[in-house]
């Protein structure tokens, strides 16, 4: 399965992500921001990182690159987009999912170990997750902070697209202690903390997040 | 020349902690009583010639879609000259 890894000007975590593609069992491909081209992909990860400085709005600049026309293109038929932190900034901006992310209400960048609940095991990004699991990936945010209308929130929790919530303290003032969210399909989703980090025990503090690169082979193998 | 000032500033419902720290700081240097402080953007944007119903529109459109974002953010365009 290949999956590409977005580089913008400004992204941090593409070799990391790649590199837990490759861990998962898949192949990575690069592609770049400027390139309309996707090299046909099974599948996308938009990494962490300040593409484009974080200038405007965290993800607003990205999301007119031209390889985000293809992606959101294909997102909409169908192909499994993953954002981490930045990425998911780029898909709110994007409206492939809804909602914000908004400065942290602490005021103060974190970087820490984060406990996460997987709560639903349905998308293309968590089906070998069971419902309920606790796993901790690093988060490293400043502005993280997801914020949607009222009836957003509610309509989210109540189609089971909430993907993840930080328990115990909620690091950046998220409404609902959501760390990630899906589309109505399940093949785009959202996540603030990075599971890319967490797939090693040399440098992770667990391998916990290679459960979303595992999941994206195996949905991407049941669909062939 | 034309130009044409757009406004953005959070939506009153979401939090802004940029003002928070603004308005403790106000107070720290001898500002007393800050009941609020919100912090926006300002965006001056000139453009060369007249400003026509066509530019007019796009940058209506673009205030929306590039310089604001309408889940979080409120905008308000003026036309300053032209």
């Amino acid at each position: 399965m290949r999956i590409g890894v977005v580089t913008f000007p400004g992204s941090l975590d593409d070799r990391d992500a790649a590199r837990a593609v490759r861990i998962a069992g898949g192949e990575s491909v690069a592609l770049w921001h400027g390139d309309d081209d996707i090299k046909d992909v099974d599948a996308v990860i938009l990494p962490g990182g300040f593409s484009y400085g974080d200038y405007l709005r965290c993800g607003a600049i990205a999301r007119f690159a031209p390889v985000m026309t293809t992606i959101i293109q294909k997102a909409h038929e169908g192909m499994p987009v993953l954002g981490i932190c930045n990425g998911f900034q780029i898909l709110c901006e994007s409206h492939l999912l809804p909602g914000a992310l908004v400065r942290n209400d602490h005021q103060h960048f974190i970087c820490r170990d984060q406990v996460l609940r997987i709560e639903d095991t349905t998308s293309a990004w968590t089906s070998s997750f069971t419902s309920g699991q606790e796993i901790v990936v690093p988060l490293k945010n400043g502005e993280g902070g997801f914020v949607a209308d009222e009836a957003t929130l509610d309509q989210l929790e109540g189609d089971g697209r909430v993907i993840a919530r930080y328990v115990g303290m909620n690091p950046n003032g998220s409404r609902r202690d959501i760390a990630g969210i899906r589309n109505e399909r399940g093949n785009v989703v959202g996540l603030m903390p990075h599971p890319e980090h967490a797939v090693e025990a040399l440098t992770g503090p667990t391998t916990d997040g290679l459960g979303f690169f595992a999941s994206v082979l195996t949905s991407l193998a049941s669909s062939r | 020349m034309a130009r044409v000032v757009v406004d953005v500033m959070l939506k009153p419902e979401i939090l802004d902690p940029q003002g928070r720290a603004v308005q403790g700081a106000l107070g720290r240097l001898g500002l007393n009583g800050v009941a609020n402080v919100r912090q926006g953007k300002q965006f001056v944007i000139d453009l060369e010639g007249e400003l026509d119903s066509d530019r007019s529109a796009t940058l209506e459109r673009l205030a929306a879609e590039l310089l604001s974002n309408p889940v979080i953010e409120d905008y308000r365009l003026t036309v300053v000259e032209g």
